[in-house]
C-alpha cells in the first residue's frame, strides 16, 4: 500500500511536468492549429536558464525561475516572429518542418555551446517527511504545488480575462475575430509567451528533480508531452493537464510494476489502444468532416 | 520525346559504371560510402514521400519500418544463412527484411482508417518507439548493446540497384490508377471516398509499399555499417527522413532524389565545421521553409518521371486556367 502511494507522489511530479509542458503544445495547437514540436527544447532552455542562473549569477530560487519563465517566454516570441509568422499562410507541414528545424537548431545549438551534461544544484533545501510509511520530499510538494498554482493562473487568464477571450475566439474562428477588432499578431504572441513561460516553469522544476541536464533532454520529454496533451485531446487546455497526468500515471506505474525497460513499450502500447477507442483524446471534440 | 530504349540503357550503364567502381575501386573508398548512403536516404525518402507527400498523412515512425528490416536482414545473414553463402543469399535477406516491415506496415495502416492527421501521427510515433524499446527487450538481439556480425555486403551496385528499383516502383505506383487514389486521398478523403475509391485498400498498399522499401533501407543500411543498435532508429533518425522529405519537396519524385541528396552531402561537406554543422543545417532548412514553403521541388516533377500523357494533361490544365 505505502509503495504505491510512494509511486503516486512520483506520478504527480513527473504528471505535474508533462502537463505543464503539453499545455504549451496545446494552447499553440489552439490558436493556430500548428504543432509546436521546438516546445520540448524550450523546455530544455529552461533548464540550461536555470543552470546558468544558479551557477554562474549564484541567484536564489524565485530569481532563478522568474528568470527562466521570461527569458523561454522571450525566446518563444521571437521564435513565432521570426519563423512561423511568415509561414501562417502556408501548407501546415511547412510550419510543423520549420518547428522541427528550431527544435533541432535549439539543440545543437545548446550542444555547441557546452558539450557535456551539466548538473544543476540543489537550489532550495530540501527535507524529507515520512507520513504512513510514505517519504515525501519537500521539494516534490513543492514541485506540485507550485505546477498546480500555474495551471489554476492559466485556467483563470483563459477564462476570466480579455487576453484569454481573444485566445479562445481566435481559436473558434480566425477570420472573422481580427475583423471585430481583436489584435491577432499581438494574441498570438501572448499565447506563445504564456506557453513557452510554462515550458520554462517545467524545464526549471525537471532539473531539480532530476539535476542532470542535457541538450538532447527536450525531445524525449517534448515528445511525451505532445502526447499528452493528444491523449487529453489536442487544443482543449483541460485535456492537456488530464493527458499529462494520465502519462505520468502510466509510465510511473509500468516502472513500479515491471522492469524499467518497458517502460516506453507499455506507455505507448497504452496510448495506441486509447486512441483506437477514443480517437479525439479523452476531451477533444471529433471534428465532423465538411464535404 | 525520348526513345524507350534509352532509359533502360542509362540505367543498365550507371549499375555497370557502379560495378566498376565497386570491384576495381575507381573511387575512394569514403566518396563510395556517402555514395551508397545517398541511395539509402533515398529510398527512405521515396518511401516516406508515398505517405506523407502523395497520400498528404503525416507518417513520423519512419524509422521504426527500418529498424524491423534491417533486425529480419542482420539475422538471416548472421544466424540463419550459412556463412559461405551470405554474399549470394543477400538480396534475399534485404528482400526479407523488406517484407518484414511491410507486414508490420500493415498493421499500422489499419489505425489510419479512422485517425487522421494529427492522431495518425501519434500512432505512427508510439509505434515508432514501440519497435525500438521491443527491440531494447529483446536479448536475442543485442538488446540495447546492438547487434553485430554482419559482412560489409551492401555495395555500391546493390544500393544503386535498390534505388533504382524503388524509384521505378514508385513512380509508377504514383502514375497508375492507384497513385490517383492515393493523390485523391490528399486532397480530400470523403470525395475520394464519393468518386468510388477504395480508400482502405489504397491506403493498405500505399503504407505497406512504403515500409517494404523502408524495411529494404534499413537492411542495407545495416549490411553497410555492419553494426546496428535500436538507438540508431529512434526519433531523430525519423525526423531526419522527414526532413529530407520536405527539404526536396512534397509529392515529387525529384525532388525527393534531390532533397536526399543534397541533405546528405551538405551534411558531409559541412564535417569540417564539427558540431556547428548540425547548428547550421537546421537554420538553413528553416530558411528554406520560410522562403520555400513547398521544399526544393514541392508538388512539381522533373519531366522525365512524368508519363508522356500526363505531361500532356498538365499541360493542357495549366492552358486552361490561363497559365501560359
Amino acid at each position: 500500500m505505502s509503495y504505491v502511494l510512494q509511486q503516486l507522489m512520483n506520478v504527480f511530479q513527473l504528471g505535474s511536468i508533462y502537463a505543464l509542458i503539453a499545455l504549451g503544445y496545446t494552447m499553440v495547437y489552439g490558436i493556430l492549429t500548428m504543432i509546436n514540436f521546438a516546445h520540448g527544447d524550450l523546455f530544455m532552455v529552461g533548464a540550461f536558464i536555470c543552470f546558468v542562473a544558479a551557477v554562474f549569477l549564484k541567484l536564489s530560487f524565485v530569481p532563478v525561475m522568474l528568470l527562466s519563465m521570461f527569458g523561454v517566454a522571450l525566446l518563444g516570441v521571437v521564435i513565432e516572429r521570426l519563423a512561423y509568422k511568415p509561414l501562417r499562410q502556408a501548407p501546415r507541414v511547412s510550419a510543423i518542418i520549420t518547428a522541427l528545424g528550431v527544435g533541432l537548431f535549439l539543440e545543437n545549438f545548446t550542444l555547441a555551446l557546452n558539450p557535456y551534461p551539466k548538473q544543476i544544484p540543489q537550489l532550495m533545501s530540501n527535507t524529507t517527511w515520512i507520513i504512513l510509511g510514505v517519504s515525501i520530499s519537500s521539494l516534490q510538494v513543492f514541485i506540485i504545488v507550485l505546477s498546480l498554482l500555474l495551471m489554476l493562473t492559466l485556467d483563470l487568464i483563459v477564462r476570466k480575462t480579455m487576453v484569454g477571450m481573444a485566445m479562445r475566439a481566435i481559436s473558434w474562428d480566425k477570420a472573422v475575430v481580427p475583423l471585430m477588432g481583436v489584435p491577432m499578431n499581438l494574441i498570438i504572441s501572448a499565447t506563445f509567451a504564456i506557453g513557452a513561460s510554462l515550458g520554462g516553469a517545467a524545464g526549471v522544476m525537471y532539473g531539480l528533480a532530476y539535476p542532470v541536464i542535457d541538450p538532447y533532454m527536450g525531445i524525449m520529454v517534448g515528445w511525451k508531452a505532445f502526447i499528452s496533451a493528444v491523449v487529453g485531446g489536442i487544443g482543449n487546455i483541460r485535456g492537456a493537464m488530464i493527458g499529462g497526468y494520465i502519462l505520468g500515471m502510466t509510465e510511473i506505474m509500468v516502472v513500479a510494476f515491471f522492469p524499467s525497460t518497458y517502460r516506453d513499450f507499455v506507455a505507448f502500447a497504452l496510448l495506441l489502444i486509447l486512441l483506437i477507442f477514443r480517437p479525439y483524446g479523452i476531451l477533444g471534440k471529433p471534428q465532423p468532416q465538411k464535404v | 520525346m525520348r526513345p524507350r530504349w534509352l532509359l533502360p540503357a542509362l540505367l543498365t550503364f550507371i549499375f555497370l559504371v557502379s560495378l566498376a567502381v565497386h570491384h576495381f575501386e575507381l573511387l575512394d573508398l569514403y566518396i563510395q560510402l556517402i555514395l551508397m548512403y545517398v541511395g539509402i536516404n533515398i529510398i527512405l525518402t521515396l518511401s516516406l514521400n508515398l505517405i506523407n507527400g502523395y497520400m498528404g498523412e503525416f507518417s513520423v515512425g519512419h524509422a521504426g519500418f527500418m529498424a524491423i528490416g534491417a533486425y529480419i536482414a542482420s539475422l538471416l545473414t548472421v544466424k540463419i544463412f550459412p556463412a559461405y553463402m551470405t554474399a549470394w543469399l543477400f538480396p534475399l535477406a534485404v528482400l526479407a527484411g523488406g517484407i518484414g516491415a511491410a507486414l508490420v506496415g500493415l498493421i499500422v495502416a489499419f489505425p489510419s482508417f479512422k485517425t487522421r492527421g494529427d492522431y495518425l501521427a501519434i500512432v505512427t510515433l508510439a509505434f515508432g518507439m514501440i519497435v525500438k524499446s521491443a527491440i531494447e527487450n529483446i536479448d536475442a538481439l543485442g538488446g540495447p548493446r546492438g547487434f553485430l556480425g554482419m559482412e560489409k555486403l551492401s555495395t555500391l551496385p546493390w544500393v544503386f540497384f535498390w534505388a533504382a528499383l524503388s524509384v521505378w516502383v514508385i513512380r509508377n505506383l504514383v502514375y497508375s490508377n492507384f497513385g490517383r487514389g492515393v493523390i485523391s486521398i490528399r486532397e480530400d478523403e470523403i470525395a475520394s471516398d464519393l468518386m468510388s475509391v477504395n480508400t482502405k485498400e489504397v491506403k493498405i498498399i500505399a503504407f505497406v509499399v512504403s515500409s517494404f522499401f523502408a524495411g529494404v533501407a534499413g537492411a542495407l543500411f545495416a549490411h553497410l555499417l555492419q553494426f546496428i543498435n535500436p538507438r540508431a532508429f529512434d526519433i531523430i533518425k525519423s525526423t531526419d527522413i522527414l526532413i529530407m522529405v520536405y527539404l526536396g519537396g512534397i509529392g515529387s519524385i525529384a525532388g525527393s532524389i534531390l532533397g536526399a541528396t543534397i541533405y546528405t552531402v551538405l551534411l558531409e561537406v559541412l564535417r569540417p565545421m564539427g558540431i556547428w554543422r548540425m547548428v547550421f543545417m537546421p537554420l538553413m532548412l528553416v530558411l528554406l521553409m520560410i522562403f520555400r514553403p513547398k521544399g526544393i521541388m514541392g508538388l512539381k516533377e522533373f519531366r522525365w518521371f512524368v508519363p508522356i500523357r500526363d505531361l500532356f494533361a498538365s499541360r493542357l490544365w495549366h492552358y486552361k486556367r490561363g497559365e501560359k
